[in-house]
């Protein structure tokens, strides 16, 4: 037994996510091809792609809303297909469609992921308390999610996935469609979670400023990764002069950022 | 090399009925919130019984059949009928709701919890099923204001019963959920289930009156298992058991669920097989 646990000590951890030789198709159209990806633990990871690339197609494959058919995807080690019980535990999403329950108040809707994870009543209102004032909404627990701004719903939606303390968030898009001042305190709420938390990251995104030179990239495009790299050897890869450049010689013009 | 990693470590008991708890309370909750369901679902038999019930009475005569000792009044009659409607209906507003759901996209935070995806399912029936036996006592508390007499006893003996009917009918709208694309098409969920599934049965009139006047109609009634569930509902709360109706609705109850299970599961299931989204 301690000889075991020696091993186990001594192996090295294995990546927050790990999806190796992944192909997905919607009848005869094909939605990724051969996709290769990790999320190192405690790292930034973002995944660049256009609408349409297959992100939203891969989250469903890492949340097993679909099936895997072709390759494996690991959280934290535990198979999606054969050990879903224990990826999930260890994930928390954000799905790019919002996902909040309109009619009944922010503090019941944590309380019912709360119960989807198996986390007694009494823990859960203190951890919905915690997890709503690292986002700043601990005055607003009571009310209607309808009430909410649409970067109000967000932030609750990032609370929400911290909620059962996952080791790897996933977020497909969050920041589509929200003001500068919504879109700056989630995208700090959430490296500083990398920081100082040590919880991996998989950002999913088309906005191009919400990536940073030092963190991770993989660039998915029309169901292939067509590069991947951090920011800073992407942009010397493609001899471009920022990541923008770099991205628009990848897949073609990068959109416009919201002003 | 993971696998020294990874270790597995199910939940407890305790954690199950956690989730099964929480996702009950969640059903009330959206229940209480929403007033106007309440009404409706109640409004809708109590429309049947005050109005269809008394004009139905006059031309409409019930000879004796089991389970009634008697002669009984159409009220009394068509109550079962009208307590599984409310089920039925109940089970349809919860499909429509896994769609709104599944469009608004609530239903995916249910379908990536940890727990085993039958469970979830299962206790989402579970919390269905609830929500429509307390809209049918709260029926039955008017229907008795109004006059309609029922065994005192029958009261709790149909308690059974109506989680045996609303499990089965809350199963046949999720089966049907995972089968329609928008909620533009629940329509068609009342035209072509609905209305089929209550008129085609024993709810408003006796099955040997339908036989005497088309007997394609009496085999149809025959047929379908809302007929069994009102019949099961009649006989409970007249202290009795109708075995022929318990075993088929026992039996489709366990064929709906295993069908929305399998349409759930993710490695079998439709919903893969609508594309994804637009990432």
């Amino acid at each position: 037994m301690a000889a075991q646990n020696r091993l186990a000590e001594a192996a090295p951890a294995p990546p927050a996510l790990l999806v190796e030789d992944v192909s997905h198709s919607y009848g005869t159209r094909r939605a990724l091809e051969h996709v290769n990806l990790h999320v190192a633990p405690g790292r930034f990871t973002a995944l660049l792609g256009l609408n349409g690339a297959g992100k939203t197609t891969l989250f469903s494959l890492i949340t097993r809303l679909f099936d895997v058919r072709s390759g494996r995807i690991r959280v934290h080690g535990h198979d999606v297909t054969r050990a879903p019980g224990e990826a999930l535990r260890a994930l928390g999403v954000v799905f790019q469609a919002r996902t909040l329950d309109l009619d009944i108040s922010v503090r019941d809707n944590l309380l019912y992921h709360a119960a989807l994870h198996g986390i007694g009543r009494r823990e859960a209102r203190a951890r919905a308390a915690d997890v709503l004032a690292e986002v700043e909404l601990a005055e607003r627990e009571r009310d209607s999610v309808r009430q909410l701004s649409g970067g109000q719903m967000r932030r609750v939606e990032i609370a929400r996935a911290l909620l059962h303390r996952p080791r790897l968030l996933v977020v497909d898009e969050p920041t589509v469609g929200l003001d500068v001042a919504s879109k700056s305190v989630i995208v700090t709420h959430v490296r500083r979670l990398v920081a100082e938390r040590g919880v991996a990251v998989l950002w999913a995104t088309h906005l191009l400023d919400e990536v940073a030179a030092e963190d991770d990239v993989f660039v998915l495009h029309r169901g292939r990764i067509v590069a991947d790299g951090t920011a800073t050897t992407l942009i010397a890869q493609t001899g471009a002069a920022d990541l923008r450049s770099a991205f628009s010689s990848l897949v073609g013009p990068a959109p416009e950022e919201p002003a | 090399m993971s696998s020294t990693v990874a270790t597995r470590r199910g939940f407890t008991p305790g954690q199950y009925l956690i989730c099964l708890s929480g996702i009950v309370w969640r059903e009330a909750l959206r229940f209480t919130r929403q007033r106007e369901r309440f009404v409706s679902a109640l409004v809708r038999p109590l429309v049947w019984l005050f109005i269809f019930a008394a004009g139905f009475r006059q031309i409409l005569g019930v000879s004796i059949i089991p389970p009634y000792q008697t002669y009984v009044l159409y009220e009394v009659y068509v109550t079962p009928g009208l307590m599984a409607m409310i089920q039925l209906f109940n089970g349809m507003q919860s499909s429509l709701s896994m769609v709104y759901d599944r469009e608004m996209g609530n239903m995916r935070m249910l379908l990536v919890s940890p727990f085993p995806r039958a469970f979830l399912l299962i206790s989402k029936l579970l919390a269905s099923t609830a929500v429509s036996v307390l809209q049918v006592y709260a029926y039955l508390v008017v229907a008795w204001l109004w006059g309609v007499d029922l065994p005192p006893w029958g009261w709790l003996t149909v308690l059974p019963a109506l989680a045996l009917a609303g499990f089965m009918l809350g199963a046949l709208g999720m089966l049907l959920s995972s089968a329609i694309r928008q909620l533009e098409n629940f329509a068609g969920v009342m035209n072509f289930v609905i209305f089929p599934m209550f008129f085609a049965s024993s709810a408003l009139y006796p099955l040997w009156l339908v036989e005497q006047s088309s007997p394609v109609v009496y085999t149809i009634c025959r047929l379908n298992p809302f007929t069994y569930a009102v019949e099961l509902i009649r006989f409970a709360l007249y202290m009795e058991i109708d075995w022929v109706s318990l075993a088929v609705v026992a039996g489709m109850t366990v064929v709906f669920t295993l069908g929305a299970i399998l349409a759930y599961d993710p490695s079998r299931g439709l919903i893969a097989r609508r594309g994804g989204g637009p990432g």
